[in-house]
């Protein structure tokens, strides 16, 4: 795909317009404005949005952030509504009810919660039955809108108002699900793993392909929260750029079944620098908790190499 | 010239889904009504709709389907039972709140638990508060033509809201009746087309829908909400009149079976109004001056009408087929009692739930219940209003 990525950054209007209500510091309104960069200026979108924090601050009546068609209802269906608005518009299409020659782009955004959690049997309906729409998560690792609760998405010991490190728990006891790697499993034709900051370009390239490949697809955009876990909002970069650097967040996407790890650093980082500037991950540098961080750097460890070896087998 | 046939309720009502040819079907399986999307599909794989049709994976995720169709512009239809409406009872408020006319067959079941498929109507009264626009019908027959102008209700400026059409799981679901279906060019007329102000397609005119609405503006909306759920009770009127020039079948908010000179009444609605018809007839043989009032429009509640309808009765019983487990009586008794009292008609009311999971409502039941009746008006003595029948 032949393009410039400043010019269509500094060129194309965002359809996500500024003066919503989004913290200073947030992944979240980033990610829904790279990726809706992606849309050809001429198509429509009719956005979908799961109850979380960007709905309730892009859309609280009587204003919207919103420049294309958007819709909320309910914290749990973002990928049942949008496939019932796929549906509507072919069944439309079909009739001659809608004008010739013009698209209409169908595009999910959803937070962790929403999707890992409460909506997963919604997103896995909508993947299984292929319906033509990208569901969009945005990843901040915990139920950042009702004050971060732990969800399935949050990484292991993370402090969490509802898995708080205590004198006896340590935070979180459990693993981060995989979501990623169970929507692959749903053989849709496009799956990634991104981030909202830091490499635009994967970002950018990743959403134009997922918006223009027919079929059911999804997105996981790692999207770092200030509030939830307490870095200081100017390191947003920073926080992204040690995700994938410790391999935290791999940057890979699954093209029909093949998968391509798009990043590996040459020098990757020990899992402490990823940690360290997050308050959430604070007791783990206290003196005794040194497993802590080994137990962490394992698990990355292995999920890293597990996904190489997915990538080697898929493309022998 | 109208068309006669034998079909069971679930295939009358599949029927009326395919003359209306909505937009988006999205169903998922439940007894009794799992036959709806069934009869529904096959009119799908043979093309004999433009419908898509859309195998969810939960009720929750049907009506989500549904609002999002409806909500793109087009028309989205459901159907389901008891525990399928349980699960996507966020989503009913969500439908109407919204303003979305959708239209769903509710093919009514107890709702769990125990565990139960057979009929009683806890189902729909879980939601008689949801601001949907609820028509009950006493047969197959009924279950058809209120399906046929449930549309032209719903959808009209005025009014802008979710309709159900109740029938009873089983009774009339799973019998086959005798019927005239309507033809199927009449049926196109008179549904017409969809044509919403605002709607998520519409790419000239982009809307945002389903804003968090605080406390500046949401009872401004709620109110609005309310206010279209009054304004039904005349569009279901006017609709009725058309349908009846069209088909010669008369309807209104409820039917006054022999109520003119009726001194013992029963209030009730769906197939039992059927028996209770039978009943009274038999009882007119002996002298009992017996009546039915069988309510067709559950919400909007007639209430005005109700409490003129029954003025002259001497006893009344409300049935209610689900217990409102409140210790004062069911859904349908304190609507009703509550209309006569609003509207100053003082009846001697009882109130008798009935025929829960199933149980069969008999003839002899009904006749108990009339010569209750006698036995009241004779003393002016209800005793206790909050009564069973059926058992033990």
């Amino acid at each position: 795909m032949a393009y410039n990525l400043k010019e269509t950054m500094a060129e194309r209007p965002s359809r996500l317009t500024s003066g919503h209500r989004m913290c200073a510091g947030c992944g979240a309104p980033v990610v829904a404005r790279m990726i809706l960069r992606a849309v050809k200026p001429e198509d429509h979108v009719v956005v979908a949005g799961a109850t979380g924090c960007m709905q309730v601050s892009t859309c609280i009546y009587p204003y919207t952030a919103w420049t294309d068609s958007y819709i909320h209802t309910a914290f749990e269906n973002a990928g049942a509504s949008l496939s019932g608005i796929e549906a509507a518009y072919n069944a439309m299409k079909r009739r001659g009810a809608l004008p010739e020659g013009k698209e209409t782009k169908f595009i999910a955004f959803a937070g962790d919660g929403g999707t890992y959690d409460i909506g997963l049997q919604s997103l896995s309906g909508a993947m299984e039955r292929g319906h033509d729409l990208l569901y969009v998560c945005y990843d901040n690792g915990a139920y950042m809108n009702t004050g971060v609760q732990r969800s399935s998405a949050t990484p292991k010991f993370s402090d969490t108002t509802t898995s708080p490190a205590g004198t006896v728990i340590p935070g979180k006891l459990q693993s981060r699900k995989d979501l990623t790697e169970i929507i692959s499993s749903h053989h849709v034709p496009y799956v990634c793993q991104t981030i909202a900051i830091n490499n635009f370009k994967d970002l950018y390239e990743k959403s134009e392909k997922a918006i223009y490949t027919k079929g059911a697809k999804f997105m996981n955009v790692f999207a770092p929260c200030p509030r939830g876990w307490g870095y200081p909002t100017e390191d947003l970069m920073k926080i992204n750029k040690l995700a994938v650097d410790t391999c935290y967040w791999p940057l890979y996407e699954v093209e029909n079944g093949k998968y391509t790890v798009n990043y590996k650093p040459k020098n990757r980082l020990p899992i402490e620098e990823f940690l360290k500037p997050q308050a959430r991950f604070k007791h783990m540098f206290e003196p005794g908790n040194e497993w802590m961080i080994e137990e962490f750097q394992r698990e990355v460890d292995q999920r890293f190499q597990a996904l190489l070896d997915l990538e080697e087998t898929t493309n022998r | 010239m109208s068309i006669r046939e034998r079909l069971s309720g679930n295939e009358a009502t599949a029927v009326a889904m395919k003359q209306i040819n909505p937009d988006v079907v999205a169903a998922f399986p439940i007894t009794p009504s799992t036959e709806i999307p069934q009869y529904f599909s096959t009119f799908v794989s043979n093309g004999a709709v433009d419908t898509e049709f859309i195998a969810v994976e939960s009720e929750h995720s049907s009506m989500s389907a549904c609002i999002g169709a409806q909500a793109a512009g087009g028309r989205a239809m459901t159907a389901t039972s008891a525990n399928g409406l349980s699960l996507m009872w966020e989503m009913i408020y969500i439908a109407s709140g919204n303003r979305l006319p959708i239209v769903m067959p509710l093919v009514n079941r107890a709702v769990s638990a125990p565990l139960n498929i057979h009929n009683d109507h806890s189902d729909a009264m879980g939601v008689r508060d949801s601001g949907w626009i609820m028509l009950f019908s006493e047969n197959n027959q009924e279950a058809y033509d209120n399906l046929l102008m449930a549309h032209r209700i719903a959808e009209h400026p005025d009014v802008m809201l979710p309709l159900m059409v109740c029938q009873d799981g089983f009774i009339t679901s799973h019998s086959i009746e005798n019927m005239e279906l309507v033809e199927d060019e009449k049926v196109k007329a008179f549904v017409g087309e969809y044509n919403p102000k605002h709607s998520l397609l519409d790419d000239k005119h982009p809307i945002s829908m389903g804003p968090l609405d605080l406390q500046a503006y949401c009872f401004e909306h709620k109110r609005g909400q309310a206010e279209g759920m009054r304004n039904a009770k005349k569009v279901v009127e006017d609709i009725a009149i058309e349908f009846e020039k069209m088909t010669g079948r008369k309807y209104n908010f409820f039917e006054e079976y022999k109520m003119d000179d009726s001194e013992v009444a029963i209030v009730c609605m769906n197939s039992t109004a059927g028996t209770a018809k039978f009943v009274a007839d038999k009882l007119r043989k002996e002298g009992i001056k017996a009546g039915v009032l069988k309510l067709r429009m559950f919400r909007p509640f007639p209430a005005e009408e109700i409490a003129k309808a029954v003025s002259h009765i001497k006893a009344l019983a409300i049935l209610d087929k689900a217990d409102s487990m409140n210790g004062a009586g069911g859904a349908l008794f304190t609507d009703v009692t509550s209309a006569m009292c609003t509207n100053g008609i003082s009846v001697n009311a009882v109130n008798y739930v009935y025929g829960l999971g199933g149980r069969d409502t008999k003839v002899e039941d009904l006749e108990k219940v009339y010569r209750d009746l006698v036995e009241i008006a004779k003393t002016g003595e209800t005793q206790d209003p909050y009564r069973y029948f059926g058992v033990r």
